[in-house]
C-alpha cells in the first residue's frame, strides 16, 4: 500500500481516506499533487506496472479531486453548494461502490466467457429476407376518383364563431334568487322557476340550485329520474308530493 | 414404383414430426436466432405447435446425442456444435469476437449490459477513464451496437448490447445476468471495512 507523507497526514492511503469518510481530516486541507507524487515516484521504484492499482488508484484521487473541488468552490451551483461534508463521504464511498459492483459484474463475464468458450456456431450477415407480394391495388374507376376529389374540392364551411360570444348568465343572479324564494317559501318546483328562461340561463340555475345544496341551504328532491324537482329548505321533513 | 416401408409412412403421417423437419430446415440456414415467432411465420404454422415441435428438434439434437445441439439464447433458438465437437471446431475456426478482450473491454461490456442503453460519458464516470477507444473496439467486434441518442440536440450516442453478445456469453437475454445488488458490497460496507482498517493500523 502506498505510504504518504504529507503536511497534513502522514501514513498509509487507506488510512486517509478513512480519516476523510470519518471527517476527521478536511479533504480541502489534503495537498492532492502530494498523493500523487507519492504514487508516482512509487511506481518509479517498481519493475512491473500493476495495472490493476494504478486504476483502482486513479479513481480514487479522481473521486476527492471532485470532492475537493466541489468543497473549494462551494458556490458553483446550489446543488452541489449543499453538499454537507457526509453526503461527500457518502458520495465518495458509492462511487467506490458502483465501480467496485461493475468490476464483479465484470468478473462474472469473464468467468462466463472462459466457462463458455467451447460453443461454437455459426457466424454471418442476416440473410436476405425474400421481399414481399407486391400489393395488388385493385380496379380503379377514373369518374370514382374525380367524385371523390369534386367532394375534396367543396368549399369547407365557415367555422362558426358563435360560441365566442356566449354570454353565460352569472350563477350569483340564480343563488341570490333561490336564497329569497326559500325565506319566503317552504318549498318550490324548480322546473315552474325556469319556465321561459334560456336553456343558458337554466344551466346556470341549476348550477346554482347545485351550489346551495352543497353549501346545505337547502334539500333537492325528485321522485324518478327526469322527474320534477322539488327544492325544500333544509329543515323541512321531506314530503311525498 | 416400389412401396415406401410403413415405417417411413407412419413418419411422414405424423404432422408434428414434419413441422419439426420444416423447423430443422429453418434452423439451418438462418444465422442469427429465430424466435417463435419468425419461426411459425416462415413455417406457416401456429405458434403453439411450432413450440411443440421445438421439443421434439431439441430432443433429436441435444449434447451427447448429435454433434450438433438446439439451443434457446439471445431470446430465440439456434443450432450449434456440440460442446464434445469443440476441439475440433477450434482447428477450424477461431472466436474472433471474443479473442483477447482486455479487462478495460470486459468491465465496459459490463456497464453497458447492466446500465444500458448508455452513452460513452456515462461509461467514463462509472469507470473513471475514457470510454472512446474500447467502446469503438466493442462496437466493431459487434457486441455493441448504437442505439440512439440521449434526448435533446447534439445529445450523446448510446449503445447497448447485441444478440451476438448474449450468443457469445451463452445468455438466453440480459435477464439471466446476475442481480447487481449481488455483486460487490455495498457503501455502508466499504465504510465499514476501511473503518476496520484503520483501527488496525498505528495512526
Amino acid at each position: 500500500m502506498l505510504d504518504l507523507d504529507l503536511d497534513t497526514f502522514e501514513g498509509p492511503f487507506d488510512l486517509l481516506l478513512t480519516l476523510i469518510l470519518k471527517e476527521e481530516l478536511r479533504l480541502a486541507e489534503v495537498d492532492v499533487a502530494d498523493i500523487i507524487q507519492s504514487f508516482s515516484s512509487r511506481l518509479v521504484g517498481q519493475k512491473r506496472l500493476d495495472l490493476e492499482a494504478c486504476g483502482e488508484f486513479l479513481v480514487l484521487v479522481g473521486a476527492m479531486l471532485e470532492i475537493k473541488a466541489r468543497e473549494l468552490f462551494p458556490e458553483a451551483g446550489a446543488d452541489l453548494a449543499d453538499l454537507t461534508p457526509e453526503e461527500a463521504a457518502e458520495e465518495l464511498a458509492e462511487r467506490l461502490e458502483a465501480y467496485r459492483r461493475m468490476k464483479s459484474a465484470a468478473a462474472w463475464l469473464s468467468e462466463r466467457l472462459e466457462s463458455e468458450s467451447d460453443r461454437y456456431f455459426r457466424l454471418g450477415p442476416a440473410p436476405l429476407a425474400p421481399p414481399k407480394p407486391e400489393l395488388q391495388i385493385a380496379r380503379q374507376d377514373p369518374a370514382g376518383l374525380a367524385g371523390a376529389l369534386r367532394a375534396l374540392a367543396v368549399e369547407p364551411p365557415d367555422v362558426s364563431l358563435a360560441h365566442m360570444h356566449l354570454h353565460f348568465p352569472p350563477v350569483a343572479r340564480f343563488l341570490e334568487r333561490f336564497r329569497s324564494l326559500l325565506r319566503r317559501r317552504r318549498r318550490f318546483g324548480f322546473e315552474d322557476e325556469i319556465q321561459g328562461l334560456s336553456r343558458l340561463e337554466q344551466a346556470s340555475a341549476f348550477l346554482a340550485l347545485l351550489e346551495l345544496c352543497k353549501l346545505s341551504e337547502l334539500r333537492i328532491e325528485q321522485q324518478a329520474p327526469f322527474g320534477s324537482i322539488g327544492v325544500l329548505r333544509p329543515d323541512v321533513e321531506r314530503s311525498l308530493a | 414404383m416400389t412401396q415406401p416401408t410403413p415405417t417411413l409412412r407412419l413418419v411422414d403421417a405424423d404432422p408434428l414430426e414434419r413441422l419439426s423437419r420444416t423447423l430443422e430446415a429453418l434452423l439451418v440456414v438462418a444465422s442469427t436466432p429465430l424466435a417463435v415467432d419468425e419461426l411459425a411465420d416462415a413455417a406457416d404454422e401456429d405458434e403453439a405447435r411450432v413450440e411443440a415441435a421445438l421439443h421434439l428438434v431439441g430432443e433429436r439434437y441435444s449434447e451427447g446425442r448429435s454433434g450438433i445441439v438446439l439451443e434457446e439464447v439471445a431470446g430465440g433458438f439456434a443450432f450449434r456444435a456440440s460442446r464434445a465437437e469443440a476441439q475440433a471446431c477450434a482447428r477450424l475456426v477461431e472466436r474472433p469476437v471474443e479473442r483477447g478482450l482486455s479487462q478495460a473491454a470486459v468491465e465496459t461490456l459490463a456497464i453497458v449490459a447492466y446500465l444500458g442503453p448508455c452513452t460513452r460519458p456515462d461509461v467514463a464516470r462509472i469507470r473513471g477513464v475514457a470510454a472512446d477507444t474500447v467502446v469503438a473496439g466493442l462496437v466493431e467486434r459487434g457486441l455493441v451496437a448504437e442505439a440512439g441518442r440521449e434526448p435533446g440536440l447534439g445529445g450523446a450516442v448510446r449503445y447497448r448490447t447485441t444478440e451476438l453478445f448474449e450468443r457469445v456469453f451463452g445468455l438466453d437475454g440480459l435477464s439471466e445476468l446476475p442481480r447487481l445488488d449481488d455483486l460487490g458490497d455495498g457503501p455502508a460496507e466499504i465504510r465499514a471495512r476501511l473503518d476496520a482498517v484503520a483501527e488496525h493500523r498505528p495512526a
